[in-house]
Formats: C-alpha cells, structure tokens, sequence
C-alpha cells in the first residue's frame, strides 16, 4: 500500500534563503512521524507548503500515491490534511460550536444556522476520540489546553487524515501534554496519521513512531526512538555535540541578597494567588522556583519586581525593603529580570536591537546626556553586545522582531547582563527555545551566579530547576510547600510536591535512597 | 565608513525605512490613481458629456477627457498659479500683477499650515499610542484663547505679543487634550470617546463664547472683536498673498516635534509606551505621566492651529471657522506615517488640493465635493495598500517564512 503522505523533493527558495533543499518525507498510515529541527531549520515552511500556504519551487506531493497539487488550504483539507497551528485561529466570543462550524456551516432549510446537528457530530467526535468538549462552550471561557482540542475537532470535523501540529505542546502544561500525547494515541489508534513539528527532543521519544530531523532547510536523518537516545538527536539537530547537562560547580553561597517575607499578592481577578510566601536568595546561588503553571509564579514576579503591588509582606533587596517601589527604583538598586513573556514584556518588537538592549538604561549615561538621547553611544553598545553575547543578525539596527525567538531572548539576556546587577529573576528564560539557544542561556546563568549573583529561577520544566538549581522551592497554590537541596531532590519528589502531596519523611528518605542508588550504578 | 556619516544616516533611515522600503511607490501610486479616477468623476458629472455621447460616441469620449483635462488644468493653476501668466506678470514688471499671479502657490501655503500643526498634534499621539480625535475641538480652543490673547491684551510690543497670544492657543488646546489624557490615565477612559465629546464640549463653548463674552459688541453677529496690530503673525509680502511666517513656525514645530520624538529621552519613553506599555511598564517608564503629557502636548499642536487662523489669516474668530482642518489632520497624519516629514508632506497635499479645489469650482464649475470625494480615494487607497498592489500587481514587501498572517487573539 502506498504511504498516506509522501513528499519528494521539496524546494522552497526565499529571496536570499534556501529554507527547504529536496526535502523527501514519508509518513504511513496510523504513525506520529516527528519532524524535528531548531528555530529556523525549514519546519513550517515545509508544513506551509503541505498546507497549501506557499507553493513550492521544485518538488512533488503525494497523498495516498496520488499527485497533488495544493493551493490554498483549501485544497489541502479537501485531500484530508489539516492543520494544529502553533497560535490558535478561534474566535473568542463564538461557542465552539460555532468556531468549529465557521467555513462548513450547517444549514436548515431557510439559510438558518443547524447548530444542534454541528453540536451531536463534535458530540460524538468529541466521544469517539475522548477530547472531553462541551460544544456549548464559549473559546473565552476555556482553557488554553481545551483551545487546542477544538482546533483538533475542526480538523476531524472536516474529516482530516493527515494532522499536522506545529509545537503543540508549546503553549500546554505539563498536565495539559500528558492529555494531548493520550488523544494523539487515540487518533492514531483510529487509523489518523499524525505530523508533530517540535524541537522538544523529550518529547519526541516519548511520543514519536519515527523522527526526520531536518537542519538548515535538508534532511539530515531518518530514525525512531527506539534507535536512537537524546544525545544523538541533539547532535544532529544542532549539527555539532551538544551538552544536555548544565556543567556546574558546587556552588559557593554568600550573604542573603535577596529576602521575601509573608508575601501576599492578588490576581486580575482579585484572587489570592500568592499566599503567604517567604524565602530566601544568597549571594551566588540559583533558588528555583519549582510549580506547574498557574501555582502564583506569575504574581510573585510581577510583585517582586514591581510591577504588582503586594496586599501584605516585605520583598527586601540588599537590605532595603523594594516592596512599594517603582520597577525602575528596584531596577537601578541591582536587579534584572528576564520576563516570563519575552514579547509583551521584555521588548519593543518594532525598535532596533540597539535599542532594546537599553530600554532600561536608555535615561543613564552614556546612553543619554541630560535629556538627548546619545543615539551614537547607543549604536557602540548594541554592536559591542550583539557580538559579545552572539547574537545571530545582520545589523544591530534592524528592528528586534526581525529576529527567531532564542535570539530575542539573548538580546533581553544581553541587556540585563550588561549592567551591574546583584539579583536577578528569570521567569522562564528557555521557554520556546531550541536547543542551542538553551545550552547558551543555560551556561550564561551559572556563569552569573558563580560571579556572585543571586538568581531566582523560575520554571515550570521540570529539568530545567533540577539542571540549574542549587535549592529548590516548589510552589502549590501560592504556597511555598517545602524549600529543597538540589542534593536531596529526586524529580519524582519534587513532582509529588508540584502536585500538591506532602510526602512523609519516611518517603522521602525511599526516594532519596532510590537516587543515591541509580548514581551509585 | 566615518561615523558621523552612519550616524546621519541612521537618524535619516527612521523615516526612509518606514516610508521607501514599499510604501512610498504605493502613496504616489494611490495620488495618481485617486486623481485618474477624479477625472472619471469630473466626466460623469458634467452635462456637457452626455450631450456630446449623444452627437457620436467620439466626441463624447474627446468631451469627457477634456473636460477631465481642463479640471486639472484648473486645480493646478488655482493651487500653483498659471505659468503663462507668471510669465506675463514679471515681464510687465507691474508687481501687483506678480503678487497675483504667484498668489495661488502662497494661498496654498496658507491652507497647508493649519495642517502641519493639526498634523502633528495626530502624529505626536499616534506616537504614544493615542488616538486623538480631538484635534478639532482644540483648534477651537486654541483659536478662542488665541483670539482673546489678540485682542483683550494691549500695550505689549509685537514681538512679546505674537508668541505670548500663539502661547495662549497652545495652553488652550493643551487643556482640552488634558482632560482625556487625565482620563484615560486614571480612569481608563478611552481616549477616542472622550476627545469626540470634549469636541461637542468645544464647539458649543466656543458659540457661546462669541455670543456672549468675546462678542465684539459694535457687531450684530457673533464676532470676536479685531485682534491688535502687534498680535498679528507677520504677512511676508502685500496684498493679496496673506503668507505669513506662521508657515515657519508650523515647520519649526514639526522639527521641534521631530527632535522630541526621536533624539530625547522623553521621546524614546513616548514611542515604547505607544509601542508596547507593557515593555515600557517593565523598563520602568510611568505611563501616566507619558500618557497624560502626550495629550497635552498633542492638544498644545492642535491649539496652534487653532491661534495661528485667527492671529495669521482671520484675525478675529467667527463661527465655524475651522472646516473640518482637526478631521483631516486624521487621515493626513496616517498618510505622513505618523513622522513629521511625511505630515509636511502629506499637509502640503492636502493644502494645495483645497486650495486648488476653489478654482475648479470658479473655472470650471466642478462642485467642490468632487475634491472632497478625490482626497477620500486617495486616503482610501493608501490606507488600504492592498487594492494598489493588486491594480499594479506590485510585489509584496517581504517574502518572509513568518509573514503569513496567522495570528492568534492570545497574541
């Protein structure tokens, strides 16, 4: 039998780019084939041909051994491929009967709107691949996991065989990706085919039948997890050796610099969302900040960087309570931060680098001389940073959303590294990053810490805190449970904690015991 | 390469790179397409056509584009001046015949400032993320505490008189444009409704005003009195051209403004607040302040629109004088891209249309309305690039991996 999906040669030339070069790919009926490769490797372009996006230069598609030639996505989930996009494409008023219904409308006699029949069939497909979706539902009211299943369900609804999802799991928890790999099953188990575009090489193994790594816009390799291990996907991926472990000495902790004490902060809806939380950072350390999404970390950052103002409790920076001061008064006694959303936060997308890299010294000599801008000294910095922190452009001029996303980011870590700071707070600094850009960042911050900065790291990878952290605090429901020596820490402990349960000493010590046994062997 | 060289450059580019990379071939585009389709206009809306279509099909065809030429021929020589009868003028030497003959391209001048200033006022906001619809309701302001600087205030001589009546029109507007961005920086208000009623506000204040409190009393209408001698902006030649040197003060604003925007400090807070309040928030810039400024200083822009009609041509204020100059500053202020070159530029268009307009209506009898209904095609098709891209089947700008627009309502 011919194979669902067969790709040959595909060739995408943009002005000045080769961003897919004679890519071939197979995927049979009933797999979760991965396509992996960093930011910019040729992923979505490929996918966007498939789609029907773009129109590829050289090559063919074929679909069940049957030439096609798509257009627009039109044609595309006419020929049964369909597509999860990274953003999801709902309206947020419609009920998710009408956003799956929206482009195929049912109608009664009269050009009136059947919804009740469109409401059964995502019923019943609903069932039939567990998604678990109430089609009464308003997009506004349901959460970001639930969103994407409601893309699935347009794409079954239109009855796609070929799924195509680009980074799903990018916007999920940790939760939210167990439930999304256990529908991937289901729909594969239904004689679906699914294509799942990421750089996530753990989430690869786990879930995928075979893996086509694509760098630099060609295929560099066909393989499947039970062939291969995450060194080698990362090597091929990034094309050189790439250390997954985070190289670090024990570290050596000074004075505490950093001090939160019975901190208590609402949420938008005026929810308590930190409760009483207190800890400490010392002076050459990394505290990570341990919790699935949604647990506070959110409003603790805000709070302590000033951007929230606390109800109650003391923040204390170097001594001095910050607890009510401006952003710019706690940035200028020493502290950084790397913001949790790089895009809304941390950068003016339509300003150049240069510019960006001041945007919290902008005020300061030299960067300015009483109230002109020193557009000239600007420049001389942006170019010295560019190339001291390797940031991948052609000019430190060109606006920053020019740039992929882990160059954005080490244009935010070139800004808060450049200046004297004594603490610093980075809120998901990898998230959505490839590989290469992860080891950087990564090795960026111990080399901080090791200068004697005091870092609170939060994240919601798992692997992240347990890689960096030197103490690990896990957050639950905007309480502080237990605050954790990374020596005495075992992920499985930790994510006992992440969930809520409190083990028991004795547990403890089991577990403990279990990972001084696996590093013994 | 020098530095200072890149430097020039680089602060040149702010405007090139916004205004050449594809947009300016598709704003001439859009003229020219505006124009032709004018001319359209012109013939449909001309008896004499029909009756010509009615003769032969040719001499329809031959009336249509004539009459279409000849309303052209008539906006040109109403908005620049007729060159034969420049020619003829300096070769009789008789300088009142110049003053005529080169009065249409001043008059246009004339008609082209209020613009800048109301052009400004728009870009500045637009800048800080502000969408100041108010402008018009400040030129009445502005033109109210213009006029009464003018005239209440004696005994001064010219050169503290002129600056201390266009001051007044500033603070005038600058208190209109206060109110919303008081507002919307403490309440949220939403700075498009607030300023749409703070023109009601203005309008009726200002017919209230010059029936009663500013009312020249010798008048039976309701007039301001004559504004003095030494508040009166400087003409630069004598009658009939009424070019004044609040020309230079509106081109001096627009690099003042542009000065502002992008070599200060507290232009870079403006421009990240407009940009992303967010990052400016993070950056630790108080959005407040910059909101609240903003407004104030975009309504002082409007003001001095409003001071420099009544100080510069009208010299006292009338009702209704200002036709709609704060609504057009809108759509001029998005043709210029918000930079204050562009809204010289976009100004000088839109002075020069007006001013042509008059002719084409004394000339050739075209109604007015036809170079109302030319300016909204022109701003149609720049705002909507697209219909000009696919007349012309022009490329688009960028052939980028990420361009095709699939963006989410979560952002």
């Amino acid at each position: 039998m011919a194979p669902v999906l067969e790709l040959r040669g595909i060739t995408k030339r943009f002005p000045g780019v080769l961003a897919n070069d004679h890519i071939d790919l197979t995927v049979e009926k009933g797999e979760i084939h991965a396509l992996l490769g960093e930011n910019g490797a040729g992923k979505t372009t490929l996918m966007n041909i498939l789609y029907g996006l773009y129109h590829p230069d050289e090559g063919e598609i074929f679909v069940n051994g049957q030439k096609l030639d798509v257009h627009s996505p039109i044609d595309a989930i006419k020929s049964g491929v369909g597509m999860v996009h990274q953003h999801f494409m709902l309206v947020p008023v419609f009920t998710v009967t009408e956003n799956v219904m929206l482009g195929e409308e049912y109608v009664k006699a009269g050009g009136i709107l059947d919804r009740t029949k469109a409401a059964n069939k995502i019923r019943e497909i609903s069932n039939t691949y567990k998604l678990d979706i109430n089609p009464d539902a308003y997009i506004s009211d349901i959460p970001v996991g639930m969103q994407q299943r409601v893309e699935i369900i347009k794409l079954l609804f239109r009855e796609a065989n070929i799924l195509i999802m680009d980074e799903p799991t990018a916007v999920l928890t940790p939760q939210e990706v167990e439930e999304l790999f256990k529908i991937m099953h289901t729909m594969i188990e239904k004689g679906k085919s699914i294509i799942f575009i990421t750089h996530k090489l753990g989430e690869v193994m786990e879930i995928a039948d075979r893996i086509t790594v694509i760098r630099g816009g060609k295929v560099v390799g066909s393989t499947s997890p039970a062939e291969s291990n995450l060194n080698d996907l990362a090597s091929m991926m990034v094309g050189r050796d790439v250390n997954l472990e985070v190289e670090k000495s024990e570290s050596v902790p000074g004075e505490v610099i950093f001090e939160v004490e019975n901190l208590k902060v609402l949420d938008p809806m005026g929810a308590l969302a930190v409760n009483d939380m207190s800890f400490k950072v010392h002076a050459g350390e990394v505290l990570g900040i341990a919790g699935v999404q949604g647990n506070g970390q959110t409003e603790l950052v805000r709070a302590i960087t000033g951007l929230l103002q606390a109800v109650d409790g003391e923040v204390r920076l170097c001594g001095q309570n910050i607890t009510h001061l401006s952003p710019r008064k706690i940035t200028e006694i020493g502290s950084a931060h790397i913001p949790e959303d790089r895009q809304k936060d941390g950068l003016v997308l339509g300003f150049p680098i240069a510019d960006n890299l001041v945007l919290n010294t902008y005020y300061l000599e030299p960067n300015s001389k009483f109230i002109w801008i020193d557009q000239k000294s600007i420049n001389e910095n942006g170019k010295k940073l560019v190339e001291n922190f390797d940031i991948r452009t052609p000019s430190p001029f060109v606006p920053v959303s020019n740039l992929s996303g882990g160059n954005q980011q080490k244009v935010i870590v070139a800004r808060e590294f450049s200046r004297p700071i004594k603490f610093l707070v980075a809120s998901q600094p990898t998230r959505g990053l490839d590989v290469g850009s992860i080891e950087y960042i990564h090795k960026r911050l111990i080399e901080k810490r090791d200068e004697g900065c005091a870092i609170l790291l939060v994240s919601t990878e798992l692997d992240e805190i347990m890689q960096l952290s030197d103490r690990i605090a896990v957050v639950y429901r905007g309480k502080v449970l237990d605050i954790l020596e990374a020596k005495n820490a075992t992920k499985e402990l930790v994510g006992l904690l992440m969930a809520g349960i409190i083990p028991s000493e004795e547990e403890k010590q089991k577990l403990l015991a279990k990972k001084k046994q696996i590093l013994m062997t | 390469m020098e530095k200072t060289t890149e430097n020039k450059k680089k602060s040149l580019s702010v405007f090139w790179d916004e205004f050449s990379s594809s947009n300016f071939l598709v704003i001439l585009l859009a003229i020219f397409t505006g124009i032709l389709l004018g001319g359209v206009l012109v013939a449909i809306t001309t008896n004499e056509v029909y009756d010509a279509f009615r003769v032969s099909i040719w001499s329809g065809l031959g009336t249509a584009l004539r009459t279409a030429w000849n309303t052209y021929v008539a906006l040109f020589t109403g908005s620049v001046g007729d060159p034969e009868k420049i020619r003829l003028a300096f070769a009789s030497g008789d300088q009142l015949a110049i003053r005529r003959a080169i009065n249409p391209f001043f008059e246009s001048l004339v008609q082209s400032t209020p613009y800048i200033f109301g052009g400004l006022a728009v870009a500045l906001g637009f800048r800080a993320g502000l969408f100041n619809i108010g402008v018009e309701g400040q030129i009445f302001i502005g033109a109210a505490t213009g006029v009464w600087a003018g005239y209440a205030i004696e005994g001064l001589p010219t050169i503290i008189h002129i600056p201390l009546a266009m001051l007044f029109g500033a603070l005038g507007g600058a208190l209109w444009g206060f109110i919303p961005g008081l507002l919307k920086a403490k309440t949220g208000a939403h700075e498009v409704i607030t300023t749409i009623m703070m023109n009601y506000i203005a309008f009726r204040l200002v017919d209230w005003l010059l029936k009663f409190p500013m009312k020249d009393p010798n008048e039976f209408t309701p007039k301001t009195p004559w504004i003095l001698e030494t508040a009166k902006l400087p003409r630069l030649f004598d009658t009939p051209i009424r070019f004044h040197i609040g020309f230079f003060i509106a081109i001096l604003m627009a690099v003042a403004v542009y000065y502002l925007l992008f070599k200060t400090t507290w232009g870079f807070e403006l421009r990240m607040v407009g940009s992303n309040p967010n990052a400016a928030r993070y950056a630790g810039v108080k959005i407040t302040k910059t909101t609240i400024l903003a407004m104030v200083l975009s309504g002082a822009l409007a003001g001095m629109a409003g001071a420099n009609e009544v100080l510069g041509v009208n010299y006292r204020l009338l009702p209704a004088f200002s036709s709609g100059y704060g609504f057009d500053s809108i759509a001029l202020a998005l043709l210029g891209k918000t930079h204050p070159l562009g809204v010289i530029l976009s100004s000088l268009l839109f002075g020069f249309l007006r001013n042509g307009a008059r002719s084409m209506q004394l000339a050739v009898g075209v109604p007015i309305d036809i170079v109302s209904i030319l300016q909204a095609v022109i701003l149609a098709f720049i705002a909507a690039p697209a219909i000009i891209r696919t007349i012309y089947r022009l490329r688009e700008p960028k052939h980028k991996e990420d361009l095709v627009s699939l963006r989410s309502w979560k952002g």
